[in-house]
């Protein structure tokens, strides 16, 4: 049971984590952070990387679709902006990593507010398809503008150094990637302790009484896109540093829905959840796959036998979470929580 | 006490609104004041107008003509977030809290027109959001959560509260708006006597305590005359009566518009006048 956490300030009311115990666990988490490079496979040290690299972007879709309500499907187009922005900078240019991260981030923002303008008309649906069409718009230039992204084969980009270090392997790249994440998700969960991440649910709930508040809503609806979509930027950036090679099928429309998916699993409108979502969605494949190697020993063709069962364990995962739990797996994790606080006295 | 105010400086003065949807006028040249410090009350039948009338201050509808003036102002050109800033508020008849928040952000949001923290600020928190965002806290909870006693709910989700403390939470997040002129579309509607006196209560110790004017819509005519010092009524968009609740009640346009001009209403007017229900039926 919780006790002994009784508040004398206000400011200890309003701190993101209020308990020692809290803290105690996140410095665990971090400490786990820090050694994992030192412990882990390089096949998991790639999976870090990319579960950090779909955490962020999912963290800027969540702040429009979760928090904001405006539903997307151009996260993963928005990561192509950033992820072309940052390869034609390193290869044209060759300016630091940070200064092409944040310009990725920029880039993607400014296309973001464009994509955004239908949002003060349109909502829900009509939202969707816009959006959708604009990432079909961003393929299309990806694809065509030869000179600047090089066309259908892309751009080959040389490993980015920072501080004379090259990043050329998933254990450098750790270092960039791990960090970067970190601080998006502080930093979103920080916006949601003040007026403006206040102002996007409002205009999620309720907008017509947002408005009587002072809310103005073209510029936070638009504030929203440019945010989400700086977070897909500089998230599509990393993702570039990470494989390399940028092309315009790197960032298909049903990457977009994997986001999307993924936030859903997570639970919107939830930090957690975005994290939760996203290393859900990255990893669970990855685990089925695994699975799926275990059994082949008994199993003589269970490559064969199990591959496809374990697309379709995947997606009865994803209606599962839509049926039994559609606040997602942040709600499961906070009613395991409470329980854990009110024991052993039941709710 | 209302013919004292009537000589007061007007905090809100609609003049000649006229709204129309289609061929339909929603509101005919409808003007009133609503004098600084008052407690101004708008009646009148169900789709008299009055929450289109509301709906046009605080800058939903564009009136196709005449003005409203907030302390002497022109705001016909304000769009409604901006009136916000001005230091008009409003509730809404149907309650318009944000469901998923809690009752303290919900208050906290009131206050958004009047906050700074910009964009990197708030992604980093520390420094200049946080010291506005704990001074905020400190004055909702020492003015607002103290003064409308909800302090044992600050945490909980809007959603699974009682209607009664829905409304009293729509009134807090109100007066996070720092208002000059409060606007609430029927405080009490739906309410117990009980909620309903709280909320008289509330209304009152606003505007004494807090020096706000407030205009209101209500139903329930024992509040509406029993707290107003000024009760304008409205019947098929048009102001038909407008003055002291007193003055008010004897008016027999006011008492025709509620009655009907029926039997009833007849009946009503007879013997008010003195004479016998018998006689009138003669005269007829």
């Amino acid at each position: 049971m919780r006790i002994g956490t009784a508040k004398e300030s206000y400011a200890a009311d309003e701190s993101l984590f209020d308990t020692a115990v809290q803290w105690r666990w996140l410095l665990v988490f971090f400490a786990l952070l820090l050694i994992f490079p030192f412990i882990a496979t390089p096949y998991w040290l790639f999976m870090a990387c990319l579960v950090a690299i779909n955490v962020a972007s999912a963290t800027g879709l969540n702040i429009l679709t979760g928090y904001t309500g405006l539903v997307s499907l151009g996260q993963a187009a928005f990561m192509g902006v950033g992820a072309y922005t940052v390869a034609w900078l390193e290869i044209n240019l060759g300016t630091p990593v940070l200064v092409n991260l944040v310009a990725g981030g920029l880039m993607a923002g400014a296309a973001g507010m464009l994509v955004g303008v239908p949002s003060l008309r349109v909502k829900g649906l009509y939202l969707a398809i816009a959006t959708i069409a604009a990432s079909v718009i961003f393929h299309f230039i990806f694809a065509n503008w030869t000179s600047v992204t090089g066309g259908v084969s892309g751009l080959t980009m040389p490993p980015g150094t920072i501080f004379g270090f090259t990043l050329d392997e998933p254990r450098d790249l750790y270092w960039l990637i791990v960090p970067i994440t970190v601080l998006m998700v502080i930093g979103a969960a920080n916006l949601f302790r003040t007026r403006i991440g206040r102002a996007f649910i409002a205009i999620r709930d309720r907008d017509i009484s947002a408005e009587v508040l002072g809310i103005r809503l073209l510029r936070f609806k638009l504030l929203s896109f440019a945010l989400s979509s700086f977070y897909a930027g500089v998230a599509g950036g990393l993702w570039a540093y990470f494989f390399r090679v940028v092309t315009p099928e790197s960032f298909p429309l049903l990457m977009s829905i994997f986001f999307l998916a993924a936030i859903i699993v997570g639970g919107m409108g939830s930090i957690l959840g975005a994290i939760l979502g996203a290393a859900f969605m990255t990893m669970v494949p990855e685990v089925l796959k695994m699975v799926v190697n275990w059994l082949s020993p008994w199993l003589p063709d269970a490559v064969a036998l199990l591959s496809p069962v374990r697309v379709m364990v995947f997606g009865a995962l994803i209606v599962g979470f839509l049926l039994f739990e559609p606040q997602g797996l942040a709600e499961m994790w906070r009613r395991l929580r409470r329980q854990f606080h009110l024991w052993p006295f039941k709710t | 006490m209302a013919s004292e105010l009537s000589h007061g400086k007007p905090a809100l003065s609609v003049e000649r609104i006229t709204l129309t949807f289609g061929g339909l006028r929603a509101l005919n040249e409808v003007s009133f004041d609503v004098v600084e410090g008052s407690v101004t009350s708008v009646i009148g039948p169900n789709g008299a107008g009055k929450t289109s009338l509301f709906n046009a201050v605080s800058g939903f509808y564009k009136p196709s003509g005449g003005s409203v003036r907030l302390f002497g102002e022109t705001i016909d050109r304000v769009p409604a977030p901006e009136r916000a800033r001005l230091g008009l508020a409003r509730t809404f008849q149907n309650i318009a809290l944000f469901r998923g928040m809690t009752v303290l952000d919900n208050i906290k949001l009131g206050r958004h027109a009047h906050m700074s923290t910009g964009l990197l600020d708030a992604l980093w928190y520390f420094g200049r959001a946080r010291r506005e965002e704990l001074e905020l806290r400190a004055e909702i909870e020492r003015r607002i959560i103290d003064f409308l006693e909800i302090d044992h709910i600050r945490n909980a989700a809007v959603a699974a509260l009682p209607y009664g403390l829905q409304k009293r939470v729509e009134l807090a997040r109100a007066l996070a708006m720092r208002p000059r002129v409060l606007m609430l579309d029927e405080p009490v509607a739906g309410m117990n006597r009980e909620e309903t006196e709280d909320m008289a209560r509330f209304i009152l110790d606003v505007k004494e305590e807090w020096g706000v004017t407030i205009l209101m819509v209500e139903h329930d005519m024992g509040m509406v005359m029993d707290i107003s010092d000024h009760v304008v009524v409205l019947n098929f968009g048009e102001v038909i009566a407008d003055g002291s609740p007193r003055a008010v009640a004897a008016n027999p346009r006011v008492i025709e518009a509620y009655l009907g001009a029926g039997d009833v209403g007849d009946l009503r007017r007879r013997l008010q006048a003195g004479k016998g229900p018998t006689t009138g039926g003669k005269a007829a």
